[in-house]
């Protein structure tokens, strides 16, 4: 829609659609990046099982690489939580008044949620369990 | 600022998917959230570490959980009820991940022929995954 429109990455960028921008943008993100994890995931498993592939194997090292795995866990938790809200503000309309301070709350529930397990990520990185 | 209360469906196609989007991705948050609770309820504190217990969250099949240096999969983690639910949960999964990618695509095509062929190839990888699905909860 935005190509046939001739809006460009700058224009967009420019747009201040403040927080339903930010989070429409970063639901599409994080749930292209769940199919791209599950995608690579199924094909890596399946073709590490049936033919022990070094190229599977290069894969699975990849995903499960602690970087990697901070960003399939923002993706997972930040789509979950995302969705989470707007399906009930889509079911329940009424929440809609709040829609400022849901995104406010929605932020406040990912935010811990994300740094405790990342903290411990990035320290098994260095310290192996 | 005022808030429409109703609003008339138009009952299409389009409408019916927003309406699966919403209500599978609730499903998914309720089906995560029971194979967490239930690998709790069957002593995975003692059975899992932290890696397992996600990989049981979101796939419960001992198949998917026995590569992370769990000791053993002992009964009540593997039988009919948690291989409908595998199924179950693939086939909701991938019909929300499989049409949230369609319609990304769909935003930056214009060519009616494109969006046919995209619709069909999402048709086809739903399909697939399914058979996927079915043949890797069933062979463990």
């Amino acid at each position: 829609m935005a190509a046939s429109r001739g809006v460009s990455i700058i224009q967009s960028l420019r747009y201040r659609g403040r927080q339903g921008m930010v989070s429409w943008t970063l639901h599409r993100l994080t749930g292209l990046g769940i199919v791209l994890f599950v995608g690579m995931h199924v094909v890596a498993a399946f073709f590490l099982q049936q033919f022990g592939d070094p190229v599977a194997t290069a894969i699975t090292a990849f995903y499960e690489s602690w970087p990697t795995q901070l960003f399939v866990y923002f993706c997972i938790l930040y789509h979950a939580i995302n969705g989470g809200r707007v399906a009930l503000m889509d079911l329940f309309p009424r929440l809609l008044r709040y829609q400022h301070e849901l995104v406010w709350l929605q932020w406040a529930i990912f935010t811990p949620a994300y740094l405790v397990p990342a903290f411990y990520l990035i320290r098994s990185a260095w310290i192996p369990a | 600022m005022s808030i429409p209360q109703r609003v008339r469906p138009s009952g299409s196609w389009e409408h019916l998917l927003w309406i699966f989007t919403r209500l599978s991705g609730l499903a998914l948050l309720l089906f995560g959230a029971f194979s967490l609770g239930m690998g709790f309820v069957l002593g995975g504190r003692t059975q899992l570490d932290l890696p397992g217990f996600v990989r049981w969250m979101f796939f419960p099949n001992p198949n998917h959980v026995v590569n992370s240096n769990i000791p053993d999969v002992t009964a009540g983690w593997s039988n009919a009820f948690w291989q409908i639910y595998s199924v179950l949960m693939v086939a909701l999964a991938s019909a929300h991940g499989l049409n949230g990618v369609r319609m990304v695509l769909e935003d930056y095509l214009r060519r009616p022929l494109a969006v046919v062929v995209v619709r069909m190839l999402i048709a086809g990888a739903w399909i697939g995954a399914i058979i996927v699905a079915v043949y890797v909860i069933l062979a463990s």
